[in-house]
C-alpha cells in the first residue's frame, strides 16, 4: 500500500487553511466570529477574576487594614503636630505685633531707654494690683522705675529681686500719680480703686474739664517722667460745695491683657522727702 | 517627709495662684489655693504637720505678695488653729468642718489684709470690699473646698499609711 503521497497533501491542505484563516483575520472578516467566541470567554474570565480578587482582598485585608490604621495614626499625629505648630506660630505672630508696637513706641521717644519684660504673674491678693515681670536687678532694674506699654502708663517697679520684679499698677488702691489734663493743663491726681479702675481727683474747681480730655503725667513729685499718656476723661463730677472736682477715667492700657511691658531704665525717681517741710517741734 | 512635700506642693499651688487663679476672677474676687490646701491638710485625721504647712504656705505667699510679709503668715496660722479646733468638734462630719473653716478662713484672712492695708495708709471702702472681693472670693473658695479635702485626704493616706494590726 502506498501512503506517502497522502501525508504531504494533508499538510498542504492544513497549511492552506491556516494561511486562509490568517488572511481572513487580517482582512477583518473573522471579527464577528471572534466576537462570538471570545465574549463568553471574556465574561467567564471577568467573573473568575472578580471573585479571585475578592478572595485575595479578604486574605490581604487584615494587613491592609493594619497598614491603613497605622497610616491613619501617623497622619493624625502629623495633623496634631501641625495644629500645635500653628498655635505656636500664631502666638509668635501676636508677640511680634506687640514687640513691633513697643519698638515703634521706643523710637518715638528716643530720649528714654527701654527694657522689655514679660508679665509672668499677678499678686495673689485680690486687694492689690501688682504684676510680676521676668526681669530683675541682674538686668539693671531698680525700684521706682516707670513701666509703660506702647499705649501708655502701666505703673512702676515696687520691688526687685535678681531675676524678677513686682510692678505696682496705676489701678492699685495705694497708687497716686500726679497728672495734668490736656488741653486745659489743669493739675490733678490719679488714684487707683478697689474695683480695678482709676479716678481723677483734686481737680481745681476753676479748671475746665471736658469728657474726652487726655490725661498725661505731669512729672510733679518726681516719680514719673512727664507727658506719658495715662487715660481719657469719661465723666466729670462737679459740685459747688466741694473743694475739688473729680472725674472718672478710662485708662489707655488694658490691664487684663498685659503681656509685655517696657521699663524706662534711664529714669530715676526723685526723692523729695528732704524738701517736704516737717512740723517744727514745740 | 510630710514637711518636705509641703514645699513643692505649696510652691506649685502658689505658681498656679499667681499665673492662673489670679486671672480667673468672679467680679474682683479670687480663690486662695494655698490657704485651701493648708486647711484641707490640717483637717486630715492623721496629719501632724499642719502648723508647718501653715508656716511654709504663709512664708511663700508673703514673699510673692505685696502685702506685708507677716499678713499671710498670721492668716494661715489662724486658719490652722481654726481647723484644729473644728476637727475636734466636728470630727464625724469632716467635710462640714472643711466648709466652715474655708468660710471663716476667707473672712479672717481678708479682714487681716484690709486692716493691715489701712494701717499702711490705704483705706479701702468696706462696702466695695465686701461686695466686689470678699463675697465672690468666698464662693470661689467654697467651690474648691470639697475637691481639695478629698485630694489631700488621699495625700494624707499616702504620707501616713495606715498601720495594720496583726
Amino acid at each position: 500500500m502506498n501512503t506517502t503521497p497522502v501525508r504531504p497533501v494533508q499538510t498542504i491542505i492544513f497549511a492552506l487553511l491556516v494561511i486562509g484563516l490568517i488572511a481572513l483575520a487580517l482582512g477583518g472578516y473573522l471579527t464577528p466570529l471572534s466576537r462570538l467566541v471570545l465574549n463568553p470567554v471574556v465574561s467567564a474570565q471577568t467573573w473568575l477574576s472578580v471573585r479571585f480578587q475578592a478572595l485575595q482582598n479578604t486574605i490581604a485585608a487584615p494587613q491592609d487594614l493594619a497598614r491603613l490604621r497605622q497610616r491613619n495614626s501617623e497622619m493624625e499625629a502629623e495633623v496634631s503636630r501641625m495644629q500645635t505648630e500653628i498655635i505656636v506660630l500664631k502666638q509668635q505672630i501676636s508677640e511680634t505685633r506687640v514687640l513691633s508696637a513697643l519698638v515703634d513706641f521706643a523710637r518715638v521717644q528716643p530720649e528714654n531707654r527701654y527694657l522689655a519684660a514679660t508679665v509672668i504673674g499677678r499678686d495673689p491678693s485680690p486687694f492689690l494690683e501688682y504684676v510680676i515681670i521676668n526681669r530683675g536687678s541682674d538686668d539693671g532694674l531698680r525700684r521706682g522705675m516707670p513701666v509703660v506699654t506702647q499705649q501708655g502708663l502701666v505703673g512702676r517697679i515696687a520691688a526687685v529681686t535678681a531675676d524678677a520684679a513686682r510692678v505696682q499698677l496705676i489701678t492699685d488702691p495705694a497708687s497716686t500719680i500726679n497728672v495734668k489734663l490736656e488741653p486745659s493743663g489743669a493739675q490733678a491726681v490719679i488714684r487707683g480703686e478697689v474695683s480695678g479702675e482709676i479716678s481723677l481727683a483734686m481737680i481745681p474747681q476753676s479748671a475746665p474739664v471736658e469728657i474726652g480730655d487726655l490725661i498725661l503725667t505731669s512729672g510733679l513729685g518726681g516719680n514719673y517722667p512727664t507727658n506719658i499718656l495715662v487715660g481719657q476723661v469719661t465723666g466729670v463730677r462737679r459740685r459747688e460745695t466741694d473743694l475739688f472736682q473729680s472725674a472718672s477715667v478710662q485708662p489707655v492700657v488694658d490691664f487684663n491683657q498685659l503681656e509685655i511691658v517696657l521699663i524706662i531704665t534711664n529714669f530715676r525717681p526723685v526723692d523729695i522727702s528732704p524738701l517736704v517741710p516737717t512740723p517744727s517741734a514745740p | 517627709m510630710a514637711i518636705w512635700i509641703a514645699i513643692p506642693i505649696l510652691g506649685i499651688l502658689l505658681i498656679l495662684q499667681t499665673v492662673v487663679a489670679s486671672q480667673i476672677t468672679l467680679i474682683h474676687g479670687t480663690t486662695d489655693l494655698v490657704m485651701i490646701a493648708v486647711i484641707a491638710w490640717s483637717l486630715q485625721k492623721r496629719v501632724r504637720t499642719a502648723w508647718q504647712w501653715g508656716i511654709i504656705g504663709g512664708f511663700m505667699v508673703g514673699i510673692v505678695s505685696a502685702l506685708p510679709f507677716v499678713v499671710p503668715l498670721i492668716s494661715y496660722l489662724i486658719v490652722v488653729f481654726l481647723a484644729h479646733k473644728l476637727r475636734q468638734r466636728v470630727w464625724h462630719i469632716p467635710i462640714f468642718a472643711m466648709f466652715v473653716t474655708t468660710f471663716l478662713g476667707t473672712l479672717i484672712s481678708q479682714a487681716i489684709a484690709v486692716i493691715s492695708l489701712r494701717f499702711l495708709g490705704t483705706a479701702l471702702p468696706l462696702r466695695e470690699v465686701v461686695l466686689l472681693i470678699t463675697l465672690p472670693s468666698l464662693i470661689l473658695n467654697l467651690l474648691l473646698a470639697a475637691p481639695a479635702y478629698f485630694l489631700f485626704g488621699d495625700l494624707a493616706k499616702w504620707v501616713y499609711p495606715e498601720e495594720l494590726q496583726v
